[in-house]
Parts: structure tokens; sequence; C-alpha cells
């Protein structure tokens, strides 16, 4: 099984290198010059080049290249040219407010949806199984934003005035001191991604609950209860947990919108801000950021998947 | 009988009607009775509703089925009979694998890959309170795994399925059935798909078990010489309708519904005639085919490799396999075999899984791995791969496949994929090729109506003509046969073999015959190779074989063949 896993890390390593390579191009081609975005347009050409000089940008493509990813390895991402701080500084207290979010999201979003998958499955041609079915395909199609807005508008305004449509915690203050703030961001991000998650673990699950073994362990008199939870659910997650790795990668892209909207203050708040200022370095570092949770997410799926399969945990044993 | 005078039966079903969701029947009102003890066979083709039959003794219906009428009754001991079909979900449950339990088809698929064996027949156990303590419970455990013949050491018991054999599978299924020692045990086609020295093993466990516990049985089965093997009585089934009910021996013996007389006709039977001499019509036309085949065979074709010698001995082969070994890594699948193949002459390939008999025949096709030794068609060697071989060689060896649900392309309509070889392999136009297709469907006597058909809509039988059909389209010299009716019902073999013997006659094509079941052996070939563990371990004429088998595998496989 370590082998298995081993070489998947491998894998991963190698597309995280990738992307560290296509992030670099890309902000290479971002239009614009650092430099002038700082100083502003008045900016005389000695300034310029005098900034240029201080940031390192007139080193050739390929040293600037190495200098950086040797800081992403030693824990330096550079710093930052809009606050002139180091960037880890900055989104050191953004990514846990970011991670707050996600995390939230991915632990009500995977347990709702597993359960409303299974729960649907085992209704299926009944109404609930067509309603929710039906629901899910609706908010499936609604981009987050839609959601969010369609959120504040009937729990945070005049029609259910229960939850803060925007942060109110101030700057440097941790956003779970005020937990009620969290409600709206992470119920957002939940119900964009809920859908897809019932959607599989309910196909899924109709497949294994046909299966010989789940019809075998009812002409066994096992209760319902036993059959669904050690029958039909280990052999539905490999497959789904898949599905789960590109929801909740997804999610790390999709906090960047989400936080824009409730005004959060986490990392997607600061590429917004970074990609404004033409803050290159702080661009990197967030891209890379959301790429490795991508990276490491999938990594897990394949694991359970892995592991959720004994003949693969055999095969691997040997 | 440990059972009181007064009872008459232990499990009983009156009348039983059970409808599709969109009201077509499916069972038009079932009665049987088994006895304490009693073995009673359940025999019917598919499509006959003879699962669903036996899956209502435990009040299990499939999804899109619903009872509609009749009842069951289960009597276990001296208790008062229940009513499968009127107790409570809760009761039903309780009944389930304690009182009457259930022997799958599939094994493989109905163990749960995932659990360990020793769990899966513990679970039984535990959720009827069997036992007092576990320690209890896992004697028992050892105890059911030991009298199924299987080890009953803690290291077997926490194996998973998938690292046994199908018999082992099927054992373990039957260990779980018999844990709790139940009253009944409906056992659905546990033997199909293994092969006959498991079969027989299976049986004997099975026949031990009922008379051993006094527990009545309902045995589910298409193959009428396992019947004849393991039931006291028989109940006919068809299209939802019991045809004909009585004794094993009656039923067999003389049967007196037009139906049953076609199933047991078209048993194979290992001296080649069909079944007893009841009439003279029951000796199926197949039984005399081989012979005049292989005469007129040799005049009849057309093909380069005839032109030498007319004598049976003196016809060079068309298909020659010399040295052939194949293997994946240290795992040896076919060690030098060497085998000829002769125009218009049927040999048979005949080995167990496992025996490397698909390989060869790929292996042959240029479907295989790369594999040491030749195979020469003609006198031409043949390369490995089909990429490598010419159109006029690809045309020339021809592959039916084993299962024709899953051969064909269920997109394409059945004449596009008979026409697709000729497409591909020769240089005829769109007219010609139509031509060619009409008249070899009919040659497999396909109604020429199915040509525009998809194969979801033909049945099993008419699959496996189009697949011969397809084979046959481009006359090719040889054609591999690979377990073309394993996946078929008895009766539908029957007709695939005589089709098959016939177009041997007709066109004079060459024929590997790949199958495990040596029943057939008469009915098809000529010769016989048998393979086993990657070697040819015998060959030589039918009789030869099947009359003086030299090799003890050979034996004991004759011996396990069940005959009615």
């Amino acid at each position: 099984m370590f082998r298995l896993i081993l070489r998947r890390l491998a894998i991963s390593v190698a597309v995280l290198w990738l992307v560290t390579l296509l992030v670099f191009v890309a902000t290479l081609l971002l239009p614009g010059d650092p430099a002038r975005a700082i100083l502003g347009q008045q900016a005389t050409p000695e300034r310029i080049a005098a900034l240029n000089d201080q940031l390192g940008l007139d080193a050739p493509v390929w040293q600037r290249y190495l200098d950086w990813l040797g800081g992403v390895f030693t824990g330096d991402l550079g710093t930052s040219a809009a606050s002139q701080g180091p960037v880890t500084e900055l989104l050191g207290g953004r990514i846990g407010a970011s991670l707050v979010l996600l995390v939230g999201a991915a632990v009500i979003s995977t347990a709702g949806g597993l359960a409303l998958g299974t729960w649907s499955a085992l209704r299926r041609g009944r109404a609930v199984d067509h309603t929710v079915s039906g629901l899910s395909l609706v908010v499936a199609a609604l981009p987050e934003f839609v959601i969010g807005v369609a959120l504040i508008v009937v729990l945070s305004t005049t029609v259910l005035p229960l939850f803060p449509s925007v942060t109110l915690a101030p700057p440097g203050e941790p956003v779970w001191s005020q937990p009620i703030q969290l409600v709206l961001p992470i119920l957002t991000l939940t119900l964009v991604v809920t859908p897809y998650i019932t959607r599989m673990m309910r196909a899924t699950m109709s497949e294994v609950l046909d299966s010989g073994y789940v019809e075998m362990a009812r002409l066994k008199g096992l209760p319902e209860r036993v059959v669904i939870t050690r029958h039909a659910v280990p052999h539905a997650i490999g497959p789904v947990a898949q599905v789960i790795a590109i929801q909740l990668a997804w999610l790390a892209g999709g906090v960047v919108v989400v936080e824009f909207l409730f005004r959060y203050p986490g990392i997607g708040q600061a590429l917004i801000d970074a990609v404004n200022n033409r803050d290159v370095e702080v661009v990197q570092a967030i891209t890379l950021l959301i790429a490795g949770v991508y990276i490491v997410v999938n990594l897990i799926a394949d694991i359970v998947g892995i592991m959720t399969n004994p003949k693969l945990r055999a095969e691997v044993a040997r | 009988m440990t059972a009181p005078a007064t009872l008459t039966h232990t499990l009983a079903a009156r009348d039983l009607r059970v409808d599709t969701v969109a009201g077509h029947p499916v069972l038009k009102g079932v009665s049987y009775e088994i006895a304490p003890g009693e073995v009673l066979a359940l025999v019917g083709e598919s499509g006959s509703g003879k699962t669903t039959a036996g899956l209502a003794a435990l009040g299990h219906f499939r999804r899109g089925l619903v009872h509609t009428g009749g009842a069951i009754s289960l009597q276990s001991g001296a208790a008062d009979p229940v009513s499968v079909l009127d107790v409570g979900d809760r009761e039903r449950r309780q009944l389930r694998g304690s009182t009457v339990a259930y022997i799958p088809q599939d094994p493989a698929a109905s163990l749960n890959p995932a659990l360990r064996i020793g769990k899966q027949i513990g679970e039984v156990l535990e959720t009827h309170g069997y036992g007092a303590s576990d320690a209890e419970r896992s004697a028992r455990i050892a105890e059911v795994l030991a009298e199924v013949g299987l080890p009953d050491d803690e290291s077997y018991r926490r194996r998973y399925p998938h690292e046994l054999s199908g018999g082992q599978q099927q054992r373990v299924g039957i260990a779980m059935a018999f844990a709790c020692r139940p009253s009944v045990v409906v056992l659905d086609e546990p033997t199909t798909g293994l092969d006959v020295t498991t079969q027989t093993l299976v049986l004997r466990t099975v026949a031990a078990l009922t008379t051993e516990h006094d527990t009545a049985a309902l045995y589910i089965t298409h193959d009428l010489a396992v019947v004849a093997t393991i039931a006291h009585r028989v109940a006919v089934l068809r299209n939802g309708e019991v045809v004909e009910y009585g004794s094993a021996d009656e039923v067999l013996r003389s049967p007196s519904h037009a139906y049953t007389r076609e199933l047991v006709t078209a048993v194979p039977h290992l001296d080649g005639t069909g079944a007893t001499d009841t009439s003279g019509s029951v000796t199926s036309p197949t039984s005399a085919s081989p012979t005049s085949a292989s005469a007129s065979g040799a005049s009849a074709s057309d093909g380069p490799a005839s032109a030498g010698a007319r004598g049976d001995r003196g016809r060079r082969p068309v298909l020659s396999v010399s040295g052939l070994s194949v293997s994946y890594g240290d795992h040896h699948v076919l060690r030098d075999v060497s085998l000829d193949v002769r125009a218009g002459e049927c040999v048979m390939l005949l080995g167990e899984s496992g025996s490397g008999k698909t390989t060869l025949s790929q292996c042959v096709a240029g479907l295989g791995e790369p594999h040491a030794g030749t195979v020469s068609l003609a006198g031409a060697p043949l390369a490995a791969s089909t990429q490598q071989r010419t159109a006029e060689q690809l045309r020339s060896v021809q592959y039916v496949f084993q299962s024709p649900y899953s051969s064909l392309n269920p997109r394409k309509t059945i004449a596009q994929s008979v026409e697709l070889p000729l497409r591909t392999l020769t240089d005829l136009d769109a007219a010609a090729r139509r031509a060619r297709v009409t008249e070899t469907l009919e040659r497999v006597r396909l109604d020429p109506a199915l040509a525009e058909r998809l194969p979801d809509e033909l049945s099993g039988g008419q699959r496996q003509r189009a697949a011969i059909a397809r084979g046959l389209v481009t006359t090719p010299d040889v054609l591999l046969c690979d377990e073309v009716t394993s996946a078929l019902d008895v009766s539908v073999q029957a007709t695939i073999i005589d089709l098959l013997c016939e177009l041997r006659r007709e066109l004079g094509t060459a024929m590997l015959f790949v199958t495990h079941n040596i029943a057939l052996a008469r009915h098809v070939a000529d010769r016989i190779a048998v393979l086993r563990g990657g070697e040819v371990i015998e060959s030589g004429t039918v009789d030869e074989v099947l009359d003086f088998p030299s090799h003890e595998y050979t034996r004991e496989l004759l011996a396990n063949t069940p005959r009615m």
C-alpha cells in the first residue's frame, strides 16, 4: 500500500512543480509593470529603474524563477510590493481565516451530501428522491455569488434579519471571535458544493444497493441499519471521495468570490487586492497555495480509494 | 425424521403470483411443497421466474416486482407454521438467515469484497443470537467451515473473498447459509460457473448437509444433469407456470409435458446420444453430425488448405500451434503447447477455468500477449499480434466470444456488426457486402427481419447466432469458438451446437472449440486436446479420449460429469 501511496505522492510533487512553473510564467505575462503600478503614473523613469533594481526585476527570467522557487522551499515567499512587508506575514492570519471557511464548509457539505444522497438512494423513485434530485439540480446550476446574494437578501435583510451580511470583526481580531459572521459565508459555500456530492452519492449508492452483496446481507436477516452502514456505504465512499475531492478543491478557489461578497478577511480578499495592486509576489504565493490545496485534497481522495478497496490494499501489502 | 408425524412439509408455496410494477405477470400461480430433508429442484430457463419463486420463500422480491397473490408457509420443527409473506418486516428479518437461508448464484458478487469471510459468516450468527458468547460463535464458524470442507483455522477466516477461488467462495456462501442450521435453504444455481470437479464437491456438500440436518432444500437450476444427481422431486417452470411436477425419476425418465421433453433432449450426453431411449425422435440431430461432418468437410471445403489429400489422417493441418508458451511474470499460463487442426476438422480444447484455454485461443487469434513458439496458418507462420497480420490472414482466422451479451456493440445493428469484418478485411463493394451479410444471416438461421435490430432487442441465442454470423461472414478457414455456449440456456446450447455442426458440414470450416464441458465432446468434436495448468496432458480422437482416457485428470473429469 505504501508503495502505491508513495507513487501518488511523487506524482503530486511533480504536479506542484509544474504549477510553480505555470504560476511564474503567468505572472510574467500579466500586462503592466509592477514598479509603475506601485509608484503610480507620475513616477520618473529613474525611480522606476531604482525600484526594478530593488525588486530584482531586471535579473534574467530563469534566475528570478530559481530565486523565487528557492524562497518557496525555505518558507520565504518574498516581499509584498504593496505593503512592503513579507508575504508570509501578510497571509499568515488570512490563511487561518480562509481555512475556517473551507473546513467548515467541507465538513458540513460532505456529511450532508453523503447523508442526503444515501437517504435519496434508499427512497429511489419516491417523492423524496425526486425532490432531492430536483432541488440539487437547481442549486447546482446557480453560481456562488447568486446563492450568496440570495442568502443575504433572505437571511440578513428585512425578510429575516438573522445574520450579518458582512464581516464585523475589526482587522486584527480573529474571525472566529464572532461566530455569527461565519454563518452566511459557510452556508453559501456549503450550498454550492453539497448538490454535487449528493447526486454522486445517490448514483453510487443506488448501484451498490442493487449489488449482490447488499441483497445477500438483507437475505441474511441483518437489520437495515447494519446493511447500510456495513455493507453498502463503505463501497460507495471510494468513488464519491473523488467527487468530494474535486469539490473541496474547487472550494479553495470558490472562496475568492465568497470572501469578496462578504468582505471576509481571507486569502481570497488578499488575492483580489493583490491583483489590483499588481502585487506579483502575493499573487504567486496565493495561487500556489490554492494549487497546493487542490493537490493535497486529491491525494487524500486517492488514498481513501485505496483504503476502501481491500484488493488494492492487499496488492500493496504483497 | 425428527419432526412430528403430522408434519408433511417444511416449506409450501400456494398459488404464488408475482407481477412486474408495469403489470406484466412473472409468476402465474406457482405451488410447491418441500418435506424435511427433501430436495426439490425448480427447473427452468432464464426468464422463467425461477429465481423470483425462490426468493419469495424468503419474503424478498427484487426491485420492480410486486407480490399480487398466494402465500408461502414455513414450518420449523414443532412450531406453528409462519406465513412468510404476511408477517411484519421485523419478524421476516428474524426468519431470514436463521430459519430460511439463501445460497446465491454468483458468490463472487454476493460476498462483500471488503469484509473478511469469518466476519461475514459471524454476522449471521450474531444477528440471530446464535450462541451465547463470541467464543461459542467462533467455534460454530470453524465448525461450519469444516462442514463445507474448508480450512477452519483463524488465518483462513481472516481472508477476503478475492483471496479465494470460485469454488471456495461458493462454499463460504453455503457455510453462511447453514451457519444457523436453517430448516429451509434456497439454492439459486449454486454450481453455475464452477468446474465440474468443484461442482461435484459442492453438490455432495449440499446433499450431506441437507440429509444430516433434515433441511428442506429448494434447488434452482437449468441443468437437468445436476437435477438427476441431487433432487428428489422436480418442478418444471416455464413462463411463470409449473408445467410439470413429480419425482425426479418420473420427470427425467418419462416427461409428460412437451417442454420438459424438449429440455431433457437438449442435455448433452457423454455418449453422444440424446437422453435415454424413450423414443426415436429424442436422438438429437447433433449426435450424427460429427462423423458425417468430418467426411463431407473435406470435399465441401473450397479453401486453399483442402487442396491436399482427402484421407482423414493425410490432410494437412490448416492451423498448427507448436511449442507455444506464455507467461505473466513468474506465472506460466501455457507451457510448450502444440496442437494441429486439419481442414474441416473440429478440435475440442477442453480445460477448466485457469487452464489457459482462452489464452491459447487468443494467441491463435492474435489477441494475446507476446508468446514463445509459433502459430501457423496453412504452413505460413502468423505474427503474434493482429496488427502485424495481413488482412488475408485476419480473414482466415475468426473468433466467436463466450458472451454474446458483451461481444456485440450495443449501438450497432446486427447487420452493421456482421458487415464490419467484410469492410475492414475485404475489398467487396457495398452491394456485395450486403448480399454476403444477408446470405450469412440466413445461414445461421437468423430471421432477416432482425438484421436491422440492436443487440438489446434479441435473445441470448439470437445474439450468439449473430456473433457466429460475424465470425463466418469472411468465410474463414478456422473459426475459434471460445465457450460459445456457456452463457446460454441448455436448450439454446443444443440449437447452437446443431448450427455449428451444420455450418461445418456446409462450409468445411475448421473449428477450435474451446470449452469446459466434456459432455459436448461427441456432439461437436472429432478430436480432443485436454489442457490442464497450461499443458496439453492428453489428446486424441473423441472415442480414444472418452473411452480409454490415459490421464488421471481426464478420468476424474469424466467421473465428475453429472449424467442423467
